[in-house]
């Protein structure tokens, strides 16, 4: 599978961390984590931020993330029209790294607030791509 | 050596349907000569500052440089989305420093409104990272809300006081016969708007607008010459932050532009307590908040009771873009650093009309590059 199956609308289908596409069609989300330094990152890279080594693994993380914001887009590109309005989020993972994602549309806005503890899910999308998916976490 | 600011010149800004690009840059720097009493003959390079991808011209200083009956001058193009022309005045000072060039013209323009709004929609909604934050279709508003909400949740910050932003910008804007908009808003009208990006509602934000704007600049020697009134670029800073909300570590503000304000103020030898006058980035009220606290100008957090107290009003402890700002103004995103610039630089020279802060010495421009990747600050002071 490749990069150009990510996300409602993917600008990118070389890269060599499309392995991500292969763990996310399995229901996973992987991060990237540098065989020299033991840095782990998301969204993954190819070459280590800290230390930019090419050596680098795949570690699958739990999805158990905090909001750190948000937003509601109401005027959203034409590409995304049908879409709108859809929630923005970003979230800190438990174990470090960041992740900015749609937010669960289920969600009422009110409900939601920075500092609310989330799950980040892998999810399939209507046109057939794959995602991932800012959710409340089960028995929330 | 100081490098000084000779002559400004610049379009309106606006929905400009009846000019080309080159038609608007022409304009702007035709102003510039002749505000210097210069003739193409003395320009030693064309800086051209644009954004990427908002019309068809590839590699646009080539276009320029023809239109403008420049060749064979040194010709280039320089990018940083909303932060180009403030970085082209840097390259311009730093060629002029180095000895390579004399005379240099700086011109930032950008036609937005040609392209269907679809098109343009689809170029800006690449404006953050395309691999993994584009497919989520975030626009810049919704950046700019992301970090306007952190910034609600950690120090109490109002969409009121976000508010009160816009109705500072629109009553200067009606001032400036230069500004796309001319009208007065109340904080009613701000807080009635529909909503773009909660919660960032429609008169929170910018309007994409066409325009240019050029700045000529030369070594003192020289400057000395061609005018009575140089205003010296005193200080400069330039920093980036990451494209990529994932790899940042703020949200309530843009550590960027803490980084820039330091290193310009280091230079000019100044603290944000001396400067009379500031242009900054408000292509958003809330923005403009957050400015207030990475600039310096208060404290952190507080940035709300700022602009409630009245203090960057013209008679406050700091006026703040008293031309209208980006809100006001419109922003063509390559010429808003230079016309940021030239506000001061008005200022310096007590050209600003209506808008004067009296007895303005030393006068901050500065600028975010797009959705927080570069910040850019010019510190700027009279002669």
């Amino acid at each position: 599978m490749g990069f150009e199956k990510f996300g409602w609308v993917s600008y990118a289908s070389q890269t060599r961390v499309s392995k991500f596409i292969d763990y996310l069609q399995d229901g996973k989300i992987c991060g990237t984590k540098c065989k020299e330094c033991g840095c782990l990152q998301f969204p993954p890279r190819a070459h280590c931020i800290r230390c930019l080594s090419n050596d680098f693994e795949w570690k699958e993380l739990s999805g158990d993330c905090v909001l750190i914001t948000y937003t509601r887009v109401d005027a959203s590109p034409a590409t995304f029209k049908d879409q709108a309005p859809y929630l923005l989020g970003l979230a800190e993972f438990s174990e470090g790294p960041k992740v900015f994602a749609w937010v669960d549309n289920r969600i009422p806005e009110e409900q939601i607030t920075p500092g609310m503890k989330m799950k980040l899910k892998a999810s399939k999308l209507p046109n057939g791509n794959l995602s991932y998916l800012l959710t409340k976490p089960e028995g929330a | 050596m100081r490098v000084g600011i000779v002559g400004i010149g610049q379009t309106k800004f606006g929905k400009l349907s009846d000019s080309s690009s080159r038609e608007l840059v022409a304009d702007a720097f035709k102003e510039a000569l002749s505000d210097a009493g210069l003739a193409r003959k003395d320009i030693s390079t064309l800086v051209v500052c644009s954004g990427s991808h908002y019309d068809k011209q590839r590699s646009p200083a080539g276009i320029m440089a023809e239109y403008l009956g420049l060749n064979p001058t040194p010709t280039f193009h320089v990018e940083a989305a909303c932060a180009s022309s403030g970085v082209g005045v840097r390259v311009a000072w730093s060629m002029i420093q180095a000895g390579l060039h004399e005379i240099v013209a700086v011109v930032g323009f950008q036609k937005m409104t040609e392209l269907d709004a679809a098109e343009v929609q689809d170029v800006m909604s690449r404006s953050g990272d395309v691999m993994w934050e584009s497919p989520f279709g975030p626009t810049i508003p919704a950046y700019y809300a992301m970090h306007a909400r952190a910034h609600m949740n950690r120090y109490g910050t109002t969409e009121e006081q976000f508010a009160l932003v816009s109705v500072k910008n629109h009553k200067y804007g009606a001032k400036n016969p230069y500004a796309m908009f001319q009208k007065e808003l109340t904080v009613g009208d701000v807080m009635k708007s529909r909503v773009v990006a909660s919660p960032l509602k429609l008169y929170d934000c910018c309007a994409n607008a066409d325009g240019a704007a050029c700045v000529l600049l030369a070594g003192e020697k020289k400057a000395r010459r061609i005018t009575d009134t140089p205003i010296w670029v005193a200080g400069l800073g330039l920093a980036s932050s990451p494209m990529s909300l994932t790899s940042r570590s703020e949200f309530a503000s843009f550590e960027c532009s803490v980084q820039a304000a330091r290193q310009a103020y280091k230079m000019a030898k100044v603290t944000a307590r001396d400067l009379d006058v500031a242009e900054v980035h408000d292509s958003f009220s809330s923005a403009e908040v957050i400015n207030y606290e990475d600039l310096g100008f208060c404290r952190r957090g507080e940035g709300g009771k700022f602009i409630e107290d009245g203090q960057t009003y013209i008679g406050g402890r700091i006026p703040v873009n008293v031309d209208g700002g980006l809100l006001a103004k419109g922003h063509p995103v390559g010429a808003t650093g230079a016309a940021h610039i030239i506000s001061i630089a008005k200022q310096l020279r007590n050209e600003a009309g209506a808008s004067q802060v009296p007895k303005a010495k030393v006068g901050l421009a500065h600028n975010i590059g797009g959705i927080g990747m570069y910040a850019v600050c010019t510190v700027l002071r009279a002669s």
